[in-house]
């Protein structure tokens, strides 16, 4: 262990998440590969110890036989300081080897507030921010995650995006680096020819003009780079390697559990969800894998919790057979199963009886708008009598928390709508009075709100966020809507999500903002210990950035949207009637009983087909 | 027969570093990945039934670990050094496994060794110094107790110590050895260090680190 390293880790919180050398981590010879790989996650240890899509991409770029891949992420404050006070620059966790020293750091980026935090590491790197300034072919920087589907603010800092899933583009565009590496290209060849790889785009490679209202009059793409960078997406999730031998962390992490993946992608369409229409097409994996999978990653952690991902588990067809395969390893076991994200309409008592023998947690709805007709503008299809009559079984059947989380702001809304949050509280107290078997142990009903941020890629992507006064005096009238003794009211600050709004829609030009924040101290800009608001907006005026022309104003229809040249599968003209559908007050069919036509069945391979059995 | 079981195990290299809590979790996830499923207590929470004897302080490396646990199958103890060692991280070695005959409260003497670094100072020197200082018959340090800051004289907590200047991987330093009392009244080696910040700042190191070696019983016999 380094000298300085050693020094300083007795002093600071939880040294365990700097050291590595955890159960199932990689260690290779450095000296027998050609590339060192710096898989770089723009926040803490135990936020990116428990993201599937790391786990998922460390095993498969560690595949390659060339490659090390070794694994990075933000020290927490006081080792910050501590770093810097000892001069010790940002270093891998396998190899304890400085991070500016390899060849290349990919970054995942999974959210806007993460911004920051990846300067922050490159500086930490001691490697320049820009592109621009940084003219070797290596250290190549890149980053994929959600944040590609909208790349323009982070484009002059990183040298290309991979824009979907990167099991395989991530292993071609690492085998064409090694190419690059071992016959000298130049930094200009290899980014012309990674162009060529469906899935990559490289930000450099576009010239993008404004007009003089501010909007954007073209992109056009040089070198031969494609007009439009399609995504990326493995058709058949059934035969892509999944990591059954996942890094244990000797240290306590958010999600400290196996975590199983039931598909991509989801049949709702709800019309402010970024996921539910950037993951498109459908694709699940069968039961038999995932049961096989779930039990070889048990055994190789020994973790005593498996968890069930996806954008709405009860969607899953299979559902009753995965439980009862997994159940059948759990239960003697006193394994943990968990399902997150099951929805209110089609809750079974069956599945919530199952798993309560294992162990028993509160009901959560994503309820997010507070009347019928709101919920049928965004195309949430959850009436007033789902939730309740899940309520009722779930009382009667010895729950006591509800939880319930609404958006303010959606398009449409009105006061009536927000008022309709406050009558739902009073319903289902008034479900638990009738349902409740034992009244004594009381009822808690939490009702949660944030402001509804305009996604790109998302049927709302052309809408404005309302005011941060607007969101206040929305949840005021709220406030003094709810009175029961039962029922809390939690509200998110909305100031977040302003910034969150500009960054989501922003264009190249708000990078310069993005770099200044970072200069002025800013970095783990998700955690509300590091978050200033005030840095933000002071930031967006050095730089001319106008909030409201990117947070607070409704795009035309014809506007070239600054994400427009990367395209997710789902055609900009069904996100548009999606918008319009909203107008009407007006829901579309689930997927599954009638196909939109959405457009992101085309990026399937194979003959597979969306959402085939 | 009572079915506790004692694991002797190493927790040196990056391990030094797992907290007392987490290694607990590790511990209970090596055995699960070893097929050793762990006996749980009864009772409305229940929880696997493992004592680490005595915490280590976060940073502390060590030779000589004992961990009491119960077992829901039987199993070769011959064996399971081996078996668990195979599914730990980097650090953790398993030594033996086997009944225990004693109590933990009849563990009373440790032997640790560690390294005080000194950046700008003269080791020969300090090893004088250093002897000198722990001839004291008292030596009176303020420490966190249960009940907020208090006095507590740490010399007849400390049975054996000896200091020897030397040079590792090119640090200046003193190498200390030194017999402490593992508990009641437990002296955690590192309160060497603090008692010379609080009492002779001059002598103090600029960096220290210690290694339990082994165990004793009351009688300075090796305990197991």
């Amino acid at each position: 262990m380094d000298k300085a390293l050693e020094r300083i880790l007795p002093r600071v919180q939880k040294p365990a998440r700097y050291t590595g050398g955890e159960y199932n981590q990689i260690i290779k010879d450095k000296s027998q590969v050609d590339l060192r790989l710096a898989f770089c996650f723009p926040d803490t240890y135990e936020i990116g110890m428990s993201n599937l899509g790391m786990s998922i991409l460390y095993d498969t770029m560690n595949s390659l036989p060339f490659v090390w891949c070794e694994r990075v992420f933000a020290p927490w404050g006081d080792m910050y300081e501590e770093m810097k006070k000892a001069n010790i620059p940002l270093y891998a966790l396998e190899s304890g080897d400085p991070v500016g020293d390899f060849d290349s750091l990919a970054f995942s980026i999974g959210y806007e507030m993460a911004y920051t935090t990846v300067l922050d590491m490159l500086d930490m790197a001691g490697i320049p921010l820009r592109t621009a300034d940084r003219p070797n072919l290596l250290p190549l920087i890149w980053a994929g995650g959600t944040a590609a589907v909208n790349a323009e603010p982070m484009a002059p800092f990183l040298d290309l995006f991979v824009v979907g899933e990167g099991e395989e583009v991530d292993n071609e565009l690492l085998t064409l680096l090694r190419e690059a590496k071992l016959s000298g290209w130049s930094k200009q060849e290899f980014l012309v020819k990674a162009a060529q790889i469906q899935g990559v785009y490289v930000p450099s490679l576009y010239d993008v003009r404004y007009n003089a209202d501010g909007t954007v009059a073209a992109v056009t793409p040089k070198d031969g780079a494609p007009a439009r960078v399609t995504k990326r997406i493995i058709s058949d999730l059934d035969k892509v390697p999944f990591p059954t031998k996942p890094i244990v962390p000797s240290t306590e992490v958010v999600h400290d559990r196996v975590s199983l993946e039931l598909f991509r992608g989801c049949p709702r369409g709800c019309r402010f969800c970024q996921a539910g229409h950037v993951y498109r097409p459908l694709r699940a994996k069968k039961p038999e894998t995932l049961i096989r999978q779930g039990i070889e990653s048990l055994e190789n952690t020994g973790h005593e919790d498996v968890t069930l991902l996806s954008l709405s588990t009860s969607d899953y067809r299979p559902l009753p057979t995965l439980c009862d395969g997994l159940l059948e390893y759990c239960e003697p076991r006193s394994i943990g199963l968990s399902l997150p994200s099951l929805r209110a309409d089609n809750f079974s008592m069956e599945i919530m009886e199952r798993l309560q023998k294992v162990r028993k947690s509160g009901l959560t709805f994503a309820v997010e708008g507070g009347s019928q007709r709101l919920r049928d503008a965004v195309n949430k299809n959850v009436t007033d009598e789902d939730v309740l009559h899940t309520c009722s079984i779930a009382f009667a059947g010895g729950w006591n928390t509800v939880k319930l989380y609404y958006m303010l702001g959606l398009p449409t809304e009105t006061d009536e709508d927000i008022l309709g949050i406050a009558e739902m509280a009073n319903q289902i107290l008034h479900c638990w009075r009738v349902n409740a078997k034992n009244k004594n142990r009381g009822v808690k009903i939490t009702i949660s709100t944030s402001c509804f941020i305009p996604k790109p890629q998302s049927p709302f992507q052309w809408e404005a966020q309302i005011s941060l006064e607007e969101y206040l005096r929305r949840v005021n009238l709220l406030r003094s809507a709810i009175t029961a003794r039962n029922v809390t009211y939690n509200w998110h600050d909305a100031e977040t999500s302003l910034i969150e709004a500009v960054l989501s829609k922003g264009d190249r030009r708000v990078a310069d903002a993005i770099e200044e924040v970072w200069r002025q101290g800013g970095r783990l800009d998700a955690w509300t210990d590091y978050f200033s608001f005030q840095r933000w907006m002071d930031a967006f005026k050095t730089c001319g950035v106008d909030v409201d022309f990117y947070a607070h104003r409704v795009a035309g229809k014809d506007e070239i949207l600054p994400w427009d040249h990367i395209d997710v599968g789902v055609r900009k003209a069904h996100l548009w009637h999606e918008r319009e559908m909203c107008y009407k007050s007006q829901l579309s069919p689930d997927c599954r009983h009638q196909c939109a036509a959405c457009g992101a069945a085309k990026l399937l391979t194979g003959g597979i087909k969306c959402d085939e059995r | 027969m009572s079915d506790k079981l004692r694991l002797r195990f190493e927790k040196t290299g990056r391990a030094v570093y797992i907290s007392h809590l987490d290694l607990m979790h590790t511990m209970q996830r090596a055995f699960n990945r070893a097929s050793l499923p762990l006996k749980y207590s009864e009772g409305f929470n229940p929880h696997p039934q493992i004592a680490i004897a005595l915490p280590l302080s976060v940073g502390t490396g060590s030779l000589c670990e004992i961990m009491d646990f119960k077992l829901k199958e039987e199993t070769d103890l011959a064996a399971l050094p081996e078996k668990l060692t195979a599914v730990m991280p980097e650090g953790i070695r398993v030594l033996e496994a086997y009944e225990p005959q004693r109590k933990v409260a009849e563990l009373k003497w440790l032997h640790v060794e560690g390294f005080f670094e000194y950046d700008k100072r003269d080791p020969g020197e300090m090893e004088e110094a250093l002897r000198r200082f722990f001839e004291q018959e008292s030596i009176v340090i303020t420490k966190k107790t249960k009940r907020g800051m208090g006095e507590t004289d740490i010399r007849p907590g400390i049975r054996a110590l000896g200091f020897e200047a030397r040079k590792e991987d090119g640090q200046d330093g003193v190498w200390v050895e030194a017999v402490v009392s593992a508990q009641e009244p437990t002296i955690n080696p590192e309160l060497l260090a603090e008692a010379l910040r609080q009492r002779k700042p001059e002598i103090a190191p600029d960096f220290a680190k210690f290694t339990r070696i082994e165990t004793y019983d009351a009688g300075m016999q090796v305990y197991r």
